[in-house]
């Protein structure tokens, strides 16, 4: 069954979701070279976010999480889409530069805590209306 | 929820004044209405902290700008850059990278941004009038503009703060708006000695703990009533900016929005007071060091960059004596033209000081590749250190940062120590 989510970065992406255990500082977190989990005393340390349907349970904010983000879009290192429980200006701002950039920018969608969780590892197609659908496998 | 926007606003973003004004008119207005602010609302100035180098795409962006006409509209002053352009310290980038640091840093002055390159435009000249709104980036430099100057901005990040300097528009919420500066706690240091109240140490380490205390909500401290200089609230304000989301805080008695505890609070009582002890002190104390033994290979200080004053107190702590161990004292040109009009550059580098001008020892590789142990008097240093530059650090005064340098070991002079 569809779910209706809030498109803040309007955009479509297919893939499967993969939600980080605990927050993250995009700045200092993640190698914005290769989209890897830098963050020594982070839970997902190692893991590559690069074309994932990335959950982010929150951010912890750094004023360069942006510079992170559009350097991983430009780079090709982004993720799939950001599904996000509150919007965080700092690191979004990294999608709107990427369009003024004329990048193409994965897009952001806000959903509530209970639906992120519940994503985990499911295979989802997200629609320009910020409608997320599960997929079957394949 | 939609973003009501003056005619002259969309015409801007539809590129009445260029390509360049337009991408940073959008920009704002998008931001605006990811974080729900009903309008833009016009300020008076801008300090930017986008010509850090963190990669090639903030170049290409700030090229684009510079290619599409865009011009700050308002004074606009920039904060440190990856170089140092003025040649007092080497900066260990290379090749490709140090040339897109440059290219960074030209494209911003580009822009009509007045090439400041400093982390404490507050005291080169940068003063934004009370109750006035502006976009500010730099946490310290934000915490300081909205507590003790008084003026009103959020935290800008990356892109958006040139963006709202082109545009001379920011969006309309949170620190913008009185409702949301009022403060919701209270850390009552009266409990503290008076003779620590009232020394330069405690205020770094009272910045660090209350950090922590506040997270990202808005406090007032009780107790500072008559010890506080301007170089101390700086030292406390960025500290608290570092362990914690802080972008205003209010100080009794003292910061212009907190006449009165009461005015602080905004008449209504605090959600909760936290009483801070001596051994609530001693553990922040503790934390801002992370090294052991009496090894001390280099001493930084000027994070914020240093104040005229506080050259002068690292000149007359120093005296004639040479330090063994390099002294990196980090400052903006505002400083760096004073000592050398009066002879005093060339008399502290004789005596082991390095200038750091334009830039500083924890946002790029200044400090001796070797490694070791760092000591400083600055909680933001102590705080950023470790991470971004592998050294271990030893927390002190500026009296014990000197005599450690001097001897070439640790050495604790301070009475906070006994």
């Amino acid at each position: 069954m569809a779910l209706k989510a809030e498109a803040l970065i309007p955009g479509e992406a297919r893939g499967r979701v993969c939600v980080l255990r605990a927050p993250i500082s995009f700045w200092g977190g993640v190698d914005p070279r290769t989209g890897d989990v830098i963050d020594a005393r982070h839970p997902d340390r190692g893991l590559n976010i690069a074309g994932v349907i990335l959950g982010l349970p929150g951010t912890i904010g750094s004023s360069s999480a942006s510079s992170v983000l559009l350097e991983l879009v430009h780079a090709g290192r982004a993720p799939a889409a950001l599904l996000v429980v509150e919007p965080d200006a700092v690191l979004l701002l990294g999608l709107i530069v990427a369009r003024e950039m004329g990048w193409p920018r994965p897009p952001a969608i806000r959903c509530d805590a209970a639906a992120l969780a519940g994503l985990h590892g499911r295979r989802i197609a997200i629609g320009r209306d910020g409608t997320i659908t599960p997929l079957a496998e394949p | 929820m939609m973003v009501v926007l003056t005619a002259a606003e969309s015409a801007a973003a539809a590129g009445a004044h260029g390509d360049g004004a337009a991408t940073a008119m959008r920009i704002v207005i998008e931001a605006a209405r990811l974080m729900g602010a009903p309008r833009l609302i016009p300020i008076k100035s801008a300090h930017i902290d986008g010509a850090l180098y963190h990669g090639d795409s903030g170049v290409l962006f700030a090229e684009k700008l510079v290619a599409g006409g865009a011009a700050v509209s308002v004074p606009a002053s920039l904060n440190v850059g990856s170089l140092d352009l003025t040649g007092c310290a080497r900066v260990r980038l290379e090749g490709a990278t140090r040339d897109m640091a440059r290219r960074l840093m030209r494209a911003y002055e580009a822009m009509g941004c007045a090439p400041t390159w400093t982390c404490a435009p507050y005291q080169a000249g940068r003063r934004p009038a009370f109750g006035t709104d502006v976009a500010w980036g730099e946490s310290n430099a934000v915490a300081f503009c909205n507590s003790v100057l008084g003026a009103r901005t959020n935290r800008y990040g990356d892109f958006l703060d040139i963006a709202c300097a082109i545009a001379g528009r920011a969006p309309d919420y949170g620190l913008h708006r009185p409702e949301n500066r009022r403060a919701t706690f209270v850390a009552d240091v009266s409990g503290l000695s008076a003779a620590l109240r009232d020394s330069d140490i405690a205020f770094p380490v009272l910045g660090a703990l209350f950090g922590r205390l506040a997270g990202s909500a808005v406090g007032v401290i009780d107790g500072l009533q008559g010890c506080c200089s301007e170089d101390r609230l700086k030292a406390f304000g960025a500290a608290a900016a570092s362990s914690g989301g802080v972008g205003l805080f209010h100080v009794a008695g003292e910061t212009p929005e907190a006449p009165t505890l009461a005015a602080a609070l905004g008449g209504a009582p605090p959600a909760h007071v936290v009483p801070v002890t001596p051994a609530m002190l001693a553990e922040a104390l503790a934390s801002l060091s992370t090294a052991t033994g009496d090894a001390v290979d280099a001493v930084a200080i000027g994070s914020p960059h240093l104040s005229l004053g506080e050259i002068d107190a690292l000149d007359r702590l120093l005296g004639e004596r040479k330090a063994v161990r390099p002294i990196y004292a980090c400052a903006g040109r505002h400083v760096l033209g004073a000592i050398e009009a009066d002879g005093r550059r060339a008399a502290l580098e004789r005596r082991g000081v390095t200038l750091v001008i334009d830039t500083c020892v924890v946002v790029t590789p200044i400090l001796p590749a070797a490694g070791g142990a760092l000591m400083t008097n600055s909680g933001k240093f102590a705080h950023y250190a470790p991470g971004n530059t592998g050294y271990a650090v030893h927390y002190g005064s500026l009296a014990d940062c000197v005599e450690s340098a001097v001897a070439g070991r640790l050495v604790r002079i301070d009475p906070l120590w006994r």
